[in-house]
């Protein structure tokens, strides 16, 4: 087997990357990365695996916290939580996990996984099934490939563990897991049916802690030359600036559980007197100005320091920050129709269908699987 | 009978003083910051006494902003070793506490981190009880040891804080004399850094009590008997014996005090303050006559914490940068403290931004015959620089392209010449120089509340009332008097992912001091 060895430089990278493809959501990474990299200096490893050296039959299973980014700044996990939930999964399935991999790339879900597989010496499957942040379970390529709605599990700090034996749909799994999460303390960790390697590789978003970790470096050796970090993301991320300018006005307000508001944006610069306008439904969903729809979900809408090229979260927005919005192409797998009615504008509550912005290019693993760094293997069990 | 009070700004190179009569100020006088601070205040507090002729026991009120706090973290010197005791349960347990600070600050101030039984959910249930037993033997073990500082910190303390009060009576009991921060009072929501910022402030906590003690005797030589305050992160005051027992509130407290003072000067509410120094020029917003305050906490020494500083952009521009001409420059170096020996006007060696100004008649400093040499191009381009550089930090702070006032202060403010692009006007006020002083003798008193409620059985309304009922309650106990406590800051955040609606509050409210 062929292995991405992380050390803790490429954690850092990977911590802005996943902050840059989770769209404004999916929670803060800084808290995971911190944990992470605990990991590596208590002598564990935490290995990448390729979708294309997984075995046809591996047994993989997706780690990812679930519940509010503000309690979980505050109740931090315990760090078994993912060793139980997969447990959990052999136990009523009778076979072991050999892989296990983060179903959300974006925010802090793009690391989550890692700790668990640090903790059990299991690599972590360099894909995901977004490209970037959902609010919602069901919102998978995953499922829309027909991952079973079952089994399930949830384990929270405190040791209680939840087997979720039948769901009617995901949508179903969704609303039993977020109520299960709300009685252990609104923050918890979830996995969904385990899935094969012949799966991922159908079905799968390939390559994303990769391109979290190339979008990371470019902002890093941006800062340390003294380069645009805008310039470098969306050289290596594709897909175009929509716009540089400054938070003028931002509107939140809670509707049924999710955070929903609008956040305005005036041009600086060369963009000097144009106005933007993106809809937030926990991640930054759809952009317009005037009348005219720029970008919208499932493509990506990321909005970054305009100097540093730090990601900035919805929940950070403020009046009076300077920032560069980018548009990034999603994957063609959210672009079908069976994915579109469940990641889709209308999924969002639009009366409109997608328009699509440009087209992704496929991301490619960083070389390190190939090319292992000396004090790094890319081998061995 | 109006209030006398004095204002003092220690900063890196200078020590600014001022004197006021209620809203008159009567002197202001400047002198370089001394390695003993409390001397160097003291003789700022005499010189501007004596520029008055005011007999110390007319004054009514002194307030003193330091840098001294800081920079015993940034030098990590001072510093005492604090047992932490985290209220947690098993949560939490995967990031321990200090997880995130520099090594060698963590091996100076780590007493021992213990995680124990407690804390609540963020509807307020317990994740696991309270164990007394637990920690009074975590408290023996630590009292053997000499640990004489406690930090506790509960999961959701903004939701219920009675863990930590409760795990507080009983370390007092089990150490007798301990000096106890309890993070609920220190930090906002991100267990993480108000743990670290409650840690910081017990590992200060000797240091906090010497120097309380070294001003009140420096006090007590200069005939002063008025009641001390010190300046907080924010530019408001906290009485003596808060600050000795919170000493991390004055962290971050630096340029609040020029911003505050630029306000009370020119009477502006809303305006841009442009700060100039001695080595580096400050450019941030007030808001409502407060400083616009950053998104991201303060790192101190390294370390993330979650205090709200003020927004601002620092670049190498001030009194003492040095100019080259061919190809122009402007800073980042600087002469510094040592404008007088180094600059040409002065009969140094060296050209800085300082002879600029001298040459082209802004200010009348040193001998102007010493830079009548100067090329009248080189002059002219220079200034115009040092404009541009201005004025492009300006725009980027600024809220919208309207133009508004900015007022300039600090000693290197000459350097700025006429109107700045973007601006409505360019106000440079009398006493522009020792703005900072006069921002910390004019500061006001606040309470700051940070809370999570759930929305069920109550509204919106009735729940932030009573938070703000609460954050006057903590500015009343500071000193504010009642009928002039405004809000200054309303943070509504709510939480997302899940159903049931939950809102944090952070909010803030200031007062003027009791008489």
């Amino acid at each position: 087997m062929t292995y991405w060895t992380l050390t803790e430089s490429d954690i850092d990278r990977i911590a802005i990357g996943v902050g840059i493809l989770g769209t404004g959501g999916g929670g803060s990474s800084y808290l995971q990365m911190l944990a992470a990299k605990e990991m590596l200096r208590l002598g564990h490893r935490i290995r990448m695996i390729r979708p294309a050296d997984l075995p046809d039959d591996a047994q993989i299973i997706g780690i990812s916290g679930i519940g509010a980014p503000t309690v979980g700044v505050e109740k931090m996990g315990e760090g078994g939580e993912g060793e139980r939930v997969l447990r959990a999964i052999e136990a009523h399935t009778g076979r072991p996990v050999t892989a296990i991999l983060g179903d959300e790339v974006g925010g802090g879900n793009g690391i989550y996984p890692m700790i668990t597989a640090a903790r059990l010496d299991l690599p972590v499957v360099d894909c995901d099934a977004m490209g970037r942040a959902f609010p919602e379970v069901q919102m998978s390529t995953f499922f829309v490939g027909g991952q079973a709605s079952q089994p399930a599990a949830l384990s929270d700090s405190e040791g209680n563990t939840v087997v979720i034996t039948r769901a009617s749909a995901p949508a179903m799994l969704e609303k039993i897991m977020r109520a299960a999460t709300v009685a252990m303390g609104c923050t918890a960790c979830m996995t969904t049916a385990p899935i094969s390697g012949a799966f991922i590789r159908q079905h799968g978003v390939v390559h994303t802690t990769s391109l979290a970790w190339v979008l990371g470096n470019a902002v890093i050796s941006a800062r340390e030359t003294k380069t645009d970090p805008i310039a470098a993301i969306l050289d290596q991320a594709g897909g175009g600036l929509v716009m540089r300018g400054k938070v003028v006005d931002i509107e939140r307000r809670l509707a049924g559980g999710f955070v929903r508001g609008r956040l305005v944006i005036a041009g600086l610069d060369s963009d000097t007197g144009r106005e933007i306008a993106i809809d937030i439904q926990n991640e930054y969903l759809v952009a317009t100005e005037g009348d005219k729809r720029l970008v919208m979900v499932p493509d990506l809408i990321c909005i970054v320091d305009a100097e540093t090229g730090r990601p900035i979260g919805t929940e950070e927005q403020r009046y009076g920050l300077r920032v560069a919005v980018l548009a990034i192409p999603c994957t063609p797998l959210l672009r079908s129709e069976a994915a579109l009615k469940v990641m889709g504008p209308r999924a969002f509550g639009y009366d409109y269908d997608y328009v699509p912005y440009g087209i992704a290019a496929a991301a490619l693993p960083v070389p390190f699987y190939d090319h292992p760094r000396p004090d790094h293997p890319s081998t061995g069990d | 009978m109006t209030l006398i009070r004095i204002g003092v700004d220690v900063g890196g190179t200078n020590t600014d003083a001022a004197l006021l009569r209620g809203t008159t100020v009567l002197a202001t006088i400047k002198t370089a910051t001394t390695v003993d601070v409390t001397g160097g205040v003291a003789a700022a507090i005499r010189s501007v006494l004596d520029a008055a002729a005011m007999p110390a026991a007319k004054v009514g009120a002194v307030m003193i902003g330091t840098t001294h706090f800081l920079n015993a973290v940034v030098e990590g010197k001072h510093l005492r070793k604090v047992g932490v005791l985290r209220l947690a349960g098993q949560a939490t347990r995967l990031l321990p506490p200090m997880v995130d600070w520099p090594k060698d600050l963590r091996t100076l101030v780590d007493g021992g981190a213990e995680m124990v039984g407690g804390g609540v959910n963020v509807d307020g249930s317990p994740i696991t009880p309270l164990n007394p037993s637990e920690i009074r033997a975590v408290c023996r073990r630590w009292r053997a040891e000499g640990v004489g500082a406690v930090a506790i910190a509960s999961v959701f303390a903004q939701v219920d804080a009675q863990p930590e009060l409760t795990a507080g009576e009983i370390v007092a009991e089990e150490m007798p004399g301990v000096a106890l921060s309890l993070s609920h009072r220190i930090g906002r929501t991100g267990l993480l850094p108000r743990e670290s910022a409650a840690i910081l402030n017990a590992g200060l906590s000797a240091l906090g009590a010497a120097t309380v003690a070294a001003f009140r005797a420096a006090f007590a030589g200069l005939g002063l008997t008025c009641p001390l305050y010190l300046t907080q992160n924010d530019g408001t005051l906290m009485a003596a014996d808060f600050a000795e027992r919170h000493p991390v509130f004055t962290i971050a407290s630096g340029p609040t005090n020029s911003m505050r003072g630029a306000a009370f000067l020119t009477g502006l509410k809303d305006a841009a303050v442009i700060d100039v120094g001695g080595t580096t020029t400050d450019i941030g917003m007030l808001v409502a006559g407060f400083p616009r305050s950053r998104s991201e906490g303060a790192v101190i020494g390294g370390i993330p914490t979650n205090f709200r500083v003020p927004d601002v952009h620092s670049f190498g521009l001030g009194g003492g940068s040095l100019v080259s001409a061919a190809p122009l420059t402007i800073g980042p170096q600087s002469v510094g403290f040592r404008l007088t020996q180094k600059a040409l006007c002065f009969g140094g060696d060296t050209l800085t931004a300082t002879d600029i100004a001298v040459a082209a008649g802004l200010v009348d400093l040193g001998d102007r015959a010493r830079v009548a040499h100067l090329d009248a191009g080189l002059v002219k381009v220079a200034l115009a620089r040092m404009k541009t550089d201005v004025e492009a930090v300006l725009d980027r702070m600024k809220p919208s392209a309207a133009p508004i006032p900015a007022v300039l202060v600090g000693g290197g403010s000459v350097l700025i010449e006429g109107q700045l692009a973007g601006t409505s006007a360019c106000l440079r006020p009398d006493h522009f120089g020792s703005a900072n002083a006069i921002g910390a003798a004019i500061a006001q008193v606040s309470g700051e509340v940070d809370r999570v409620v759930a929305l069920e059985g109550t509204s919106r309304e009735r729940a932030l009332d009573a938070v703000i009922a609460e954050a006057r309650t903590r500015a009343i106990e500071a000193g504010a008097r009642a009928e002039t406590i405004e809000l200054a800051e309303l943070e509504e955040t709510p939480l997302s992912y899940l159903p049931g609606n939950a809102i944090r509050f952070a909010v803030k409210v200031v007062g003027d001091l009791a008489a």
